[in-house]
């Protein structure tokens, strides 16, 4: 009975997907995305690298709320802001969402420091890459991703940016990708802050309205003349992310890919997608067409052998 | 040279009757009219043989662990560098290499160049088979395998190019099959459906165009994602696809001329003199089928830098990294091939087509691993990595000769047809 259940949800599921598929190839779903400027009143998150000195709240706090594995060094071990892997510093993996770096400035005193977690793109590439639909950009600013049907090919990794998602390779059974989801569940949906917003004991994290957020930096920028980058990394970055960065050292000292485009990654595809409906409608005409032009010489040998005959 | 097994001289069945005037029956066809015997000793006699036996000795293992103990186990693939060898080697490889079933089913059906037709089938075969695999060594990736069915059916995200990509190929796997397939429906004796096959051929080849160009050129824009990863020589947004898919003609006829070459000098006795006596001229034409789609690739390629003014990056390491890239994988071939058919010499193409081959290989690996991530580090596969990519490749080895030893491929069915 169950089995036969199990068996009749799958074709249904199936039949959807067939319509599912006729429709999307309708509907000019890529239109809409053009001329999409993001949710109105998502939620993003100002990093302000002036203000951080290192002390790791976050990333504890990160740890506990997603209930990630116990690291090797406690949170206040500060000896792994010199672990190194393939002349790397450290990134976010499957046990860790979000993790804090340190950079030598030439020039400055102390080092500055950077936290690392997902951005939350306002069209994130992830999310456009993924052939399964896993990833979601809810309304409240957060991508999220669903494990149940995500297959495991890792296009979201080589598709982001900002190398945020991570896999489970070590797990036979249930492997999945692991990244920050902005405490989507515990939190955002509650008007919360995350925890290592909540957690950051120098407020160098600004929670609020991505809208506003913007007009805070630019206010700081403004306000301390000289002390910040005039930039905001994260407005244009990969087509304008939920977190943004303030930085008073240049950008790419402090460990930013200043190469990421200024707009959404999926517009790097859109020329290939564009080509699709083209070969699919001229190709079969052209390749009939030279196919009844190469054989011509032979159909009308053998009509003039037929009527040879009469 | 033209035997099977010492015992036997004869060529093992070609018709569907015994000399005696009998019918073969399937399984006497499987076994190749050999007894158990027989057939046993002609395996362990072949040298390959023993060397397969090898890799799968430790290859199989392998597989294993890393179907029980997760890819972390045998694999370098790291957050980093989601994409190791297995889809390297084995999807971006792999496809281009198998673009020969529908080049020549449209030189034959849609050209009408009949004079390809001793080597069409195997150009068919070629292209099923690595395909085929290409999608084994996606299984072999995939971090949840047994979900491979989703993007198809479960939860659909068709605005992504792996989405086109998986369709494209589930989709061009049947249309390989059904033309192969009347190579299947001779040799079990089903005359029906070879007919039925033959005609919709034009229907079937037409189909291979498109969905070969889409999905060939798709795995190109698969890097349109990464603008910042890839090395901007192996990168242009606007002429990814076409990139990937030009090089998969000259890729894709190249395999057909080794693959045929292969078959000439270890199968001879399988090959009639249909195929023997058409085989030089035919990897001539081929020839220069390549020579005229590297000099399309090597043009567009140069476009390329144009178009993105990477002019700068020639004079760094990476550039003449690039330039040895398409020195010795295109340009090199490309004047082995105008050479070898403009003096009618053979052996000469076929050696092209043997860097060709590997030329192509090198640039997938390239595009996919090296040039990838170009401002982190390089990431060097593990050594169970290259292992479990080696032994599907031996897999692929045995199908393809097991299917080449039985069906008529490189011979003509004799009797009905």
């Amino acid at each position: 009975m169950n089995k036969l259940f199990n068996r009749r949800g799958f074709l249904q599921g199936g039949l959807a997907g067939a319509a599912a598929a006729t429709i999307s190839l309708a509907k000019p779903s890529k239109a809409q995305a053009t001329t999409f400027e993001g949710y109105p009143n998502s939620m993003g998150v100002l990093v302000d690298l002036s203000r951080c000195v290192g002390c790791r709240s976050c990333e504890a706090a990160c740890n506990k709320e997603q209930h990630l594995p116990e690291p090797e060094l406690p949170f206040n071990d500060f000896s792994v802001f010199d672990e190194m892997h393939h002349g790397q510093k450290r990134r976010p993996d499957e046990t860790r969402y979000t993790v804090v770096n340190s950079y030598a400035i030439p020039g400055r005193e102390h080092p500055l420091f950077r936290k690392i977690q997902c951005n939350h793109c306002q069209e994130p590439a992830c999310l456009t890459s993924c052939f399964v639909n896993a990833y979601t950009k809810t309304p409240e600013g957060a991508v999220i991703y669903n494990a149940d049907v995500c297959v495991g090919c890792r296009t979201c990794m080589i598709a982001c940016p900002f190398n945020i998602p991570t896999f489970r390779y070590s797990s036979a059974f249930h492997p999945r990708i692991m990244k920050c989801i902005f405490c989507y569940d515990t939190r955002l949906t509650k008007g919360l802050p995350p925890a290592c917003v909540e957690a950051c004991p120098q407020e160098a994290l600004t929670f609020g309205r991505r809208t506003d957020l913007l007009e805070v930096g630019r206010q700081r920028i403004r306000e301390n003349q000289g002390t910040y980058v005039d930039h905001i990394y994260g407005e244009h970055e990969a087509g304008g992310t939920a977190w943004m960065y303030l930085s008073p050292a240049p950008f790419e000292q402090v460990g930013f890919d200043t190469s990421v485009p200024k707009e959404p990654i999926l517009n790097y595809v859109k020329d290939f997608l564009s080509i699709v409906p083209m070969v699919l409608t001229i190709w079969p005409a052209l390749f009939a067409g030279i196919h009844l032009l190469a054989t011509r010489k032979e159909k009308m040998e053998q009509q003039n052998e037929n009527q040879g005959e009469v | 040279m033209n035997h099977f097994s010492n015992h036997k001289q004869e060529i093992p069945i070609v018709a569907p009757i015994k000399p005696d005037g009998t019918a073969w029956s399937i399984r006497e066809k499987l076994w190749l009219g050999l007894s158990r015997e027989e057939y046993k000793q002609q395996f362990l006699r072949n040298p390959i043989n023993w060397l397969l036996i090898g890799i799968f000795a430790v290859g199989i293992p392998i597989i294993l662990q890393r179907y029980l103990f997760g890819l972390s186990t045998v694999t370098h693939a790291s957050n980093d560098y989601p994409w190791g060898l297995f889809l390297g080697f084995g999807l971006f490889g792999m496809v281009p290499l198998s673009a020969s079933g529908f080049l020549l089913g449209t030189t034959v059906e849609i050209f009408g160049r009949k004079d390809f037709v001793p080597i069409e089938r195997l150009a068919l075969l070629n292209g099923l088979l690595g395909y085929f695999f290409a999608v084994v060594y996606l299984e072999v990736d995939l971090g949840m395998p047994w979900r491979l069915y989703y993007p198809m059916f479960i939860s659909l995200g068709p605005a992504a190019v792996l989405f086109l990509v998986a369709w494209h190929v589930a989709t061009y796997l049947s249309v390989q099959i059904a033309e192969v397939s009347s190579a299947y429906f001779e040799w079990i004796g089903w005359l029906k459906g070879k007919r039925f096959i033959k005609s919709i051929a034009i229907g079937l080849t037409i189909a291979g165009i498109i969905l070969s160009t889409l999905h060939q050129g798709a795995l190109g824009a698969l890097f349109n994602y990464a603008p910042s990863k890839v090395h901007p020589l192996w990168f242009s947004a606007n002429f990814m696809w076409i990139h990937f898919f030009c090089s998969a003609i000259f890729a894709g006829l190249s395999m057909v001329i080794i693959s045929s070459t292969l078959c000439k000098t270890f199968m001879t006795w399988r090959c009639d003199s249909r195929f023997m006596d058409n085989v030089d001229k035919l990897t001539l034409g081929l020839g220069k089928g390549c020579a005229y789609a590297m000099i399309t690739y090597l043009v567009i390629k140069l476009v390329g830098v144009a178009h993105d003014n990477d002019w700068a990056y020639l004079l760094t390491g990476w550039g003449q990294y690039f330039l040895l890239e398409l020195g010795i994988g295109v340009v090199f071939p490309m004047c082995l091939f105008a050479y070898g058919v403009k003096n009618q010499k053979v052996n000469l193409v076929r050696f092209a087509a043997l860097i060709s081959v590997l030329g192509i290989v090198w640039n997938r690996l390239n595009t996919a691993l090296i040039a990838f991530n170009w401002r982190l580090y390089q990431e060097i596969p593990h050594w169970k990595e290259v292992w479990v990519t080696i032994t599907i490749f031996a897999l692929y080895f045995i199908v393809y000769r097991f299917i080449l030893y039985r069906l008529p491929i490189l011979y003509q069915w004799q009797g009905e047809k």
